[in-house]
């Protein structure tokens, strides 16, 4: 119970005492990506099921609060919301009709599910503007006394939004449903034997891991204030990907802190362009040679 | 009183007939085994009345409810709990962790009840705990309910497997070769404990190879052959039954 409450004090004290605006930038965008990426986990690390759709969740919920927001007039408060909803939506509905695959299939099935969700919001250019994408699109309003205009704000949102998505991932993972996906994750024919819906539980982590997807999609258009569909493509499902696998699959914190030193590393590699997938490919290899659990399990075993 | 039936009950795998036509009831707080030779069907037979493996033709009834097109879960939620032949245990979990899981069925606790750490959630989980501990007392597993399932003896493993299935206190169990790889001197406690079980009134139905072990078990035996009952009787009738004989020995039709 002390190691959340420390992680938190220390994370809430860094905006103090970085004023750096690029940097704070960048905190607020890892703050984001991490809850993205404990979305990720809730399907993979908890159920089992690796799906490669999760960042056209992501691009959905961005959608949702870019274009309600710009087409509509609606605030950002409630674009929100109302794409984390739309995410669960179709995700329950997506969910329930990749999931009858299993294993590699629900891979590649749901690779394919997140490259038309990514060709649909580039092609679409009367609603999204395609290649152009989305500009403009206003940031989160003011909460009563509270406002969210600079980036010290701004970074303690998405810091409350990931906290709040820890604590409920933690919630899940200690009460039954969390032993009932440990059950479907090990064994479906003696999930089912004793008695569990394996569908109906796979469905809810589904719809789980994209609803937290589309939360982060949803803070990134609002907090970027532009958009342009790579935000849903493939390669952001992998990034997703790493994180989760360097921090360990399956663990509460792990997905959080792959997030940081990933993102963090390909931030202080940026220079490199594309040449520091060279980095990482290497360094993913090694990670599932000699760390198969991510940072996490090597914690654990130490 | 019949708890299960089956009726003209037949799965096909492409052209082969695994299980042919079978006919076969078990009465309410029976202990039935079914023999018969290798790739007989007694396994596939048992993954058509658990509902894992859906029927090509023919019907289930259980507990008086045509049961053929219902989900694994679904039978098992009506009181069928089965274990597998190759024991299937949550490998990472713990001993404890597992028969909580066999639990869940009776529990009603949702997503919402997680959220909010409700009452019935914690109520429920106080419920699970205790039913979970005393399955494991009664499979003799107490001193081991931390460890991982994965760390104990084969043997263990077994009488786990059957603690999970036991917890939510089904009306019948369908036991997999239980006796499958673990020696003579388990086997006692083995048999032991499926008395014990047994004479708790729960219908046990058990495949098994071994002949001596069924014939001190069982009552009623049914002997299953390329797909189709050939047999059924008192362990006496099984024993000089023709038909029996010319299965096991291969001598000529």
């Amino acid at each position: 119970m002390i190691a959340p409450i420390v992680a938190l004090a220390i994370a809430a004290l860094v905006p103090l005492v970085v004023r750096n605006e690029y940097y704070l930038q960048i905190l607020t965008q890892a703050y984001v990506f991490a809850i993205s990426a404990c979305g990720l986990n809730v399907i993979l690390g908890l159920a089992g099921q690796l799906s490669l759709a999760h960042s056209a969740f992501f691009g959905i919920g961005a959608y949702a609060v870019a274009l309600l927001a710009t087409k509509a007039g609606v605030p950002f408060w409630f674009g929100l919301p109302a794409g984390v909803l739309l995410c669960s939506a179709a995700g329950y509905v997506i969910g329930s009709i990749c999931l009858r695959s299993r294993g590699h299939y629900f891979a590649i099935f749901t690779l394919a599910v997140g490259i038309i969700i990514h060709l649909v919001i580039q092609k679409w250019e009367s609603l999204t503007h395609g290649h152009i994408g989305v500009i403009g699109i206003p940031g989160p309003g003011p909460l009563g006394p509270l406002t969210f205009d600079s980036s010290v704000a701004r970074s303690y949102l998405a810091l409350f939004f990931l906290a709040l998505t820890v604590a409920a991932t933690a919630r899940l993972m200690r009460s039954p449903i969390g032993r009932t996906l440990m059950a479907v994750r090990e064994s479906e024919a003696l999930a089912g034997a004793v008695g569990l819906d394996v569908m109906a539980a796979k469905r809810m982590a589904f719809t789980i891991s994209v609803a937290l997807a589309g939360l982060a999609g949803g803070l990134f258009a609002g907090f970027i204030g532009f958009l342009g569909p790579e935000s849903a493509n493939v390669e952001m499902t992998f990034n997703t990907l790493l994180y989760v696998m360097v921090g360990g699959m399956g663990s509460l914190s792990g997905p959080v802190a792959g997030t940081f030193i990933v993102y963090g590393l390909s931030q202080v590699l940026a220079v490199l362009q594309h040449y520091q997938m060279v980095i990482f490919g290497l360094a993913l290899v090694l990670l599932i040679r000699f760390m198969p659990s991510g940072l996490a399990g090597a914690w654990r075993s130490r | 009183m019949t708890l299960l039936e089956t009726r003209g009950l037949s799965k096909s795998f492409g052209g082969l007939r695994a299980v042919d036509g079978v006919d076969f009831s078990v009465t309410a707080g029976s202990l039935t085994g079914i023999i018969g030779p290798n790739g007989a069907g007694k396994t596939t037979l048992f993954n058509l009345i658990s509902r894992a493996l859906p029927a090509t033709s023919g019907q289930i009834v259980f507990d008086g409810r045509d049961v053929t097109r219902l989900q694994s879960h679904q039978v098992a939620r009506r009181g069928m709990g089965r274990t597998f032949q190759a024991t299937t245990l949550f490998a990472d979990a713990t001993t404890l962790e597992n028969v909580l899981v066999g639990y869940r069925q009776r529990t009603t606790s949702g997503l919402f009840d997680a959220m909010v750490r409700s009452g019935r959630l914690a109520r429920e989980e106080r419920e699970a705990e205790a039913a979970a501990r005393e399955s494991l007392k009664s499979a003799d597993l107490a001193q081991v309910a931390d460890r991982p399932a994965k760390s104990l003896t084969q043997e263990q493993q077994k009488r786990l497997a059957m603690a999970v299935a036991l917890v939510s206190r089904p009306k019948m169990l369908l036991l997999d070769e239980p006796f499958a790889g673990i020696n003579a001197n388990q086997s006692r406690g083995l048999i032991a404990l499926i008395e014990s079980i047994a004479a708790t009134g729960i219908t046990i139905l058990l495949i098994e190879h071994q002949m001596q072990v069924v014939m001190q078990l069982c009552r009623r035996i049914m002997v299953l052959d390329y797909g189709k009952k050939i047999a059924e009787g008192t362990p006496q009738e099984i024993r000089t039954d023709p038909a029996v004989l010319d299965a096991y020995l291969g001598g000529h039709a």
